[in-house]
């Protein structure tokens, strides 16, 4: 039951993964890509690491990619010409990932398999937030000070230089 | 329970579609999702291997990424913002300025 599930989340990660790179408008691959996420959310639940599935959800889902969404829309991309590589370029580049799958591959085979003894309850967030909260105390802390730099860092690079760009204008 | 070399296989799976990805398309903005793809191939096998060990640790770790790719979300879109603005597109070949 669980292998099965394992399987589907998996296809449907790896299936929606290729559409995000082959989809010819932006708007599709960032939908394609909400569905990977939703698939690895999954696999966290079967994982029993709750705690990261219900904030990979949040996080990516729900801020990140509505970010990408909203991005998108404002530069007007969902055109389906779009600048593509030439062939020969592509050819380079299925290539290249192939030699490193080969890689990755390669050096993952024959490895010792690991099998869990008991269900492992510290992906709840009692347990991960005591350790959260006593050994990472400080990386959290900091944390919070890098998300305050990239706000003050991403307000500054969005504003305009020229005054009065800033103005809302209304296309007729 | 599921052995811990499918988690294995199914992230280098990812990892290389992410590879792919950023070296396959020109628009910025399917490079950066494609980044994106790399970082959770990264983070569901970190996952994977704290529970099959029973450590907390690596799940504390995947939150901390997660911080970090909110960060270089929001800064990086400011960028291709800033870049549409001064250039019209997000094709990656028009700044080329960086390259040599």
């Amino acid at each position: 039951m669980t292998l099965n599930l394992f399987y589907f989340l998996s296809f449907v990660a790896i299936f929606s993964a290729l559409l995000v790179v082959f989809s010819k408008s932006p708007v599709y691959s960032v939908l394609y890509l909400i569905i990977t996420f939703f698939s690895i959310a999954g696999h966290y639940v079967i994982l029993n690491a709750q705690f990261l599935a219900v904030v990979h959800v949040i996080v990516y889902a729900g801020a990140i990619m509505v970010l990408f969404l909203y991005v998108i829309m404002l530069l007007n991309l969902n055109k389906e010409s779009e600048p593509h590589k030439s062939n020969l370029l592509k050819f380079a580049a299925a290539i290249c990932s192939g030699l490193l799958m080969i890689v990755l591959v390669g050096s993952l085979k024959g490895t010792e398999v690991l099998v869990q003894q008991a269900p492992s309850d510290i992906g709840l967030v009692k347990n991960l937030g005591k350790v959260l909260f006593t050994d990472f105390l400080l990386p959290f802390e900091i944390a919070s000070i890098l998300l305050l730099a990239a706000m003050v860092g991403a307000v500054m690079l969005g504003k305009s230089d020229k005054p009065g760009d800033n103005k809302i204008h209304v296309k007729q | 329970m599921i052995p811990i070399d499918y988690y294995l296989w199914l992230s280098a799976a990812l990892f290389t579609i992410g590879v792919l990805g950023v070296l396959f398309r020109r628009n910025a903005i399917i490079i950066f999702m494609c980044i994106e793809l790399m970082l959770n191939a990264v983070n569901l096998i970190m996952v994977a291997f704290s529970t099959y060990l029973n450590d907390a640790s690596g799940q504390v770790f995947v939150f901390f990424i997660m911080a970090v790719a909110a960060a270089e979300v929001a800064v990086g879109l400011a960028i291709l913002i800033m870049m549409y603005r001064n250039t019209q597109t997000t094709d990656i070949n028009v700044l080329n300025r960086l390259k040599w």
